[in-house]
């Protein structure tokens, strides 16, 4: 099939980018998206020019590196990540728009690359069970019931690309957030620390100058691991009994 | 062969083997708490292993400098596996126990592992679930709310705990998370987006690393009393592989070039559930879980004849009777059945493609989940593959709960690495090798669920007592980044960019890796022939030549540059797959993963050859020099691998 995308090129974090017009001929359906943007790469690279500059690492839609949007859409049509989509997905001849993740917290690093590293900060302020390594009691010592554990699992299944975020208005991160608090708060393990855990991941949410959550659930609608918004309602409530409840820390 | 090779002394501790871990940690040298503050340790990676030993180390109180090339040390590679993770608790009551997964790792790695790491990792394994239990990882459960456990390749018994498919994943947030606390409490200083791009050795210890700021392109130099590498594997020197795209050889081959020496090099996994090739411009192979091997029976159609007709669309693999399909596997292995280890699954469906029974472009067999789905109601087979199956359908456009899978081997782990002694430090005083960038646990072929086991017994159990014992016998004083050794290193890491980017060639840096993995797929991959690899041995010498002068590296060092990262890594794959390859030569014997076609029994199953070949096989860098670690086996009394 035949493809031709219109891709942001931006040097550096400091310089204005533009959109540039490549077009791709011979194209296997069965191609994902990221190998169309490896053959074009090839040809740039042959031709003596740049490369596009792109996020990626395990191409199984695992490890939450790829991030980009198609025509607007975070991690393009369907809800997955890029690097699960496969040309099959779109018309011959399709014109489509590549961008990076645009969110102030999510500065440009060069072309399609964006610095994601405030999630990483936000989990550092408290997304985690102190322990420390040995010691711990046995693993079947604390029964968990099975309802639980997979509904722990489904919040813990985000994989931090910050597609909610960008599919945000106000670039709010609540559904990432709201995914490890959730995760946490349902298991016995999580629970000692739910009420610090909260306030901590939440303030320094806010300092890293992701907008609030207005509820429009676009986040959901994007989200190539189906975090559910209900996480969200989780969290609020988290919030609320650690700010009305400060003592039982 | 009349040079008589150098032996290495493995430091095993004295004793009984189940007593010599305890006896080791009874005896190692400790250093005070007060004292850990004054020690700084790199550790180079973020997956499994990287991330265990960085926290626990941070915990105890050393000042820790990680780093990993991904734009966050969650996106290790480890994130992918899929599977599950073994631990000998018998919490099934089902016969397990510490020697039977020790029993059955030793047998899986066909006789070519080292007993006394083996033993220490099934004795550490039960504490890893402990651990990972207490961070809050989400492992399946039963309905009375304790754990669950699936089985996996070459092992009677149900030991693997599982998080639905992404039992990586969620072992490997809960090392981030630990990783995350030492990093806000200010012990562990993170360096994301960085490549390691050398190691630098002070008075014949390492002492530091040369890395480059991926964004910026900036060389720099870090210095500490003890540096540990772990990097993970070098499947991608075939360039289609499981292994994520960035994963490399680089920080262990540049150890290598500065005298870490090399242990089994041509040990690689050929991981038999994978979505098949599909055409030309494909950049990735994707895995579908071994746990698929529980519920999902492996045929392909009984001729050649009716599998043309498969191929050709003209009969659809539901319409084929019972008697028209072949259960090779079942058939071959009874005891076993669909469960046997990887390497013996992976030949057996070479075999039977070569045969002409394959399906799908000719490279496929069949993983059929119809009987499973009938017995158990589709419900059930969701909720154990839902992720896979749907990861399946996204990638190939067929829904596997209405039509069998099409599958075929695909590179996926390396058993080799650097090689490393009982405490796991390499033949560089003060550098250690953990996870899957060692060769130590897995001999010639690893088991399902092994892998991640490994990662986290060496950072979070290994480490802290081994690096301990080093360290209460190191000085404390730091060797500024000024001092020449470092100057140098750096210079020499510039060189050798400059040289990359003045070439200036008519060729791409992925046309070398994968004309590189083309030929290394053919001749060192599921079965190897003494003419192939001679072959081969050529090939790739020419590659490399015509790579250093002709290659085409665009842009320049100051910036982020894809490129210029991809052409370092593969100029060390290059080099790599020479030394692959002369260690495939050398081991004239078939063992795991390793299969000699002269060397197979009359059922063609892989034949040993424990009178000449019971070594570790260790390079050293350049003159193809090799030396060997001796495998005593004291324990379990090597025997011929039986599935049957
Ligand atoms: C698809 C797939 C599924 C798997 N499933 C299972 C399973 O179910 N069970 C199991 O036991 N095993 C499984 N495995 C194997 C297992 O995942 C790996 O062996 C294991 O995760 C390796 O962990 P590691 O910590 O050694 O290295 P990795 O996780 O590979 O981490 C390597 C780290 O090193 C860093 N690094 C590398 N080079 C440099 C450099 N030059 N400079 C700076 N940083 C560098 C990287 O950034 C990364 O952080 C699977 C593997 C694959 C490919
Ligand atoms: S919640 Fe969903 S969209 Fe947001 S980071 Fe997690 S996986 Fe990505
Ligand atoms: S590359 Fe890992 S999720 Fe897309």
């Amino acid at each position: 099939m035949k493809i031709t995308l219109k891709i942001w090129r931006q040097s550096n974090s400091s310089e204005k980018g533009n959109f540039q017009t490549y077009s791709l001929e011979d194209i296997s359906p069965d191609s994902s998206f990221l190998e169309v943007l490896d053959l074009l790469n090839v040809r740039l690279e042959e031709e003596g020019k740049d490369p596009i500059h792109f996020d990626h690492d395990c191409r199984e839609g695992i490890c939450g590196t790829c991030s980009l949007y198609i025509n607007g859409r975070p991690h393009g049509p369907s809800q997955t990540t890029t690097c699960q989509l496969h040309m099959r997905s779109f018309k011959d001849g399709e014109l489509l728009w590549v961008e990076p993740w645009r969110a102030k917290p999510f500065p440009v690093i060069k072309d399609l690359v964006v610095d994601r590293n405030s999630l990483d900060r936000i989990i550092q302020a408290g997304g985690y069970v102190s322990v420390r390594t040995g010691g711990v009691p046995d693993a079947n010592s604390l029964p968990v019931g099975q309802d639980l554990a997979e509904e722990s699992m489904d919040a813990a299944s985000c994989i931090g690309c910050g597609a909610c975020v960008a599919s945000c208005k106000n670039a709010s991160a609540m559904l990432f957030v709201a995914a490890k608090v959730s995760h946490l708060a349902l298991l016995p393990q999580g629970k000692v620390e739910r009420q610090s855990r909260v306030q901590e991941m939440i303030a320094q949410m806010d300092k890293e100058g992701f907008g609030s959550c207005t509820n429009t659930a676009a986040c959901e609608a994007e989200c190539p691991k189906n975090i559910s918004v209900s996480h969200i309602a989780r969290l609020n409530r988290e919030f609320f009994l650690a700010k009305i409840l400060p003592e039982t820390k | 062969m009349a040079v008589k090779t150098p032996i290495l002394d493995a430091k095993i501790p004295k004793g009984t083997l189940s007593e010599k871990w305890s006896a080791y940690k009874s005896h190692a040298g400790l250093v005070n708490p007060a004292n850990r503050r004054k020690y700084d340790i790199i550790v180079v990676g973020t997956g499994l292993a990287g991330s265990s030993a960085a926290a626990s180390l941070a915990e105890m109180g050393y000042n820790v400098k990680s780093f990993c090339f991904q734009d966050s040390p969650r996106r290790a590679h480890s994130i992918a596996a899929q599977g599950g993770i073994n631990a000998a608790k018998n919490y099934q009551n089902d016969g397990d126990s510490v020697f039977r997964l020790f029993y059955d790792t030793i047998k899986g790695g066909d006789y070519r592992a080292r007993e006394a790491n083996v033993h220490r990792l099934a004795e550490l394994s039960t504490h890893i679930i402990d651990q990972c239990v207490a961070q809050g990882i989400p492992f399946a459960r039963e309905y009375g709310g304790l754990l669950a456990n699936r089985s996996f390749g070459g092992a009677q018994v149900s030991r693997t705990f599982y998080a639905r498919g992404q039992t990586g994943q969620q072992l490997l947030l809960g090392a981030y998370s630990a990783l995350s606390r030492q990093i806000q409490l200010g012990k562990v200083q993170q360096f994301s987006r960085h490549e390691i791009l050398d190691l630098v050795i002070v008075e014949g210890k390492a002492r530091g690393v040369v890395v480059r700021d991926l964004v910026s392109g900036k060389i720099s130099s870090h210095s500490a009393h003890a540096v540990l590498l772990c990097t993970g594997g070098y499947g991608n020197v075939y360039f289609l592989s499981t292994n994520a795209m960035g994963s490399n050889v680089t920080a262990c081959w540049r150890a290598h070039k500065k005298g870490a020496f090399f242990a089994n090099p041509c040990f690689t996994q050929i991981h038999p559930t994978c979505i098949p090739v599909h055409g030309d411009h494909q950049s990735k192979l994707t895995l579908m879980s071994e746990s698929l091997r529980n519920d999902g029976r492996v045929w392909v159609p009984k001729t050649p004849a009716l599998a043309e007709k498969v191929r050709k669309g003209g009969l659809s693999p539901e319409e084929l009777s019972e008697e028209d399909r072949d259960y090779f596997l079942e058939r071959r292995y009874p005891a076993f059945g669909n469960l046997v280890p990887r390497d013996v699954a992976s030949r057996n469906a070479k075999y039977v493609c070569d045969e002409g029974k394959g399906v799908g472009t000719g490279l496929a067999v069949f993983l059929d989940f119809r009987d499973a789905i009938k017995r158990d109601g589709e419900d059930v087979i969701r909720s154990k593959y839902g992720n896979l199956f749907d990861m399946y359908q996204q990638i190939t456009g067929q829904d596997p709960y209405r039509v069998p899978m099409n599958i075929y081997p695909a590179v996926h782990y390396t058993m080799g690495g650097l090689w490393v002694d009982y405490q796991l430090m390499t033949t560089i005083p003060g550098l250690y090798a953990l996870g899957e960038a060692n060769f130590s646990d897995h001999g010639a072929n690893r088991l399902g669920a092994s892998a991640l086991m490994q990662g986290l017994a060496d950072g979070y159990f290994v480490i802290p007592y081994t690096l301990g014992d080093y360290l209460s016998n190191m000085p404390y004083e730091k060797i500024p980044t000024t001092h020449p050794a470092f100057q140098e290193a750096e210079k020499e890491v510039l060189r050798d960019i400059q040289k990359l980017l003045q070439i200036q060639g008519n060729k791409s840096v992925d046309y070398y890796h994968k004309q590189l993995g083309l030929c290394m797929w053919e001749y060192c991959g599921m079965s190897r022939t003494q003419k192939g690899l001679e072959k081969a041995r050529i090939r790739v010498k020419e590659l490399r030549e015509e790579f250093w002068k002709n290659v085409k590296v665009v842009g320049k060092n100051e910036d982020m540059n894809l490129c210029l990262e991809k052409a370092g890594r593969v100029a060390d794959f290059l080099e790599l797959g020479e030394l692959m390859i002369e260690d495939a030569l050398q081991r004239e014997e078939s063992c795991g993963g390793h299969f000699r076609e002269e060397y197979q029994t009359p059922e063609g199953e892989a034949l040993r050859n424990d009178e000449l070949f019971s070594f570790v096989s260790i390079w050293e860098y350049g003159q193809k020099k090799m030396h060997k670690e001796h495998l005593n086996f004291e324990e379990v009394k090597p025997t011929q691998r039986s599935y049957k």
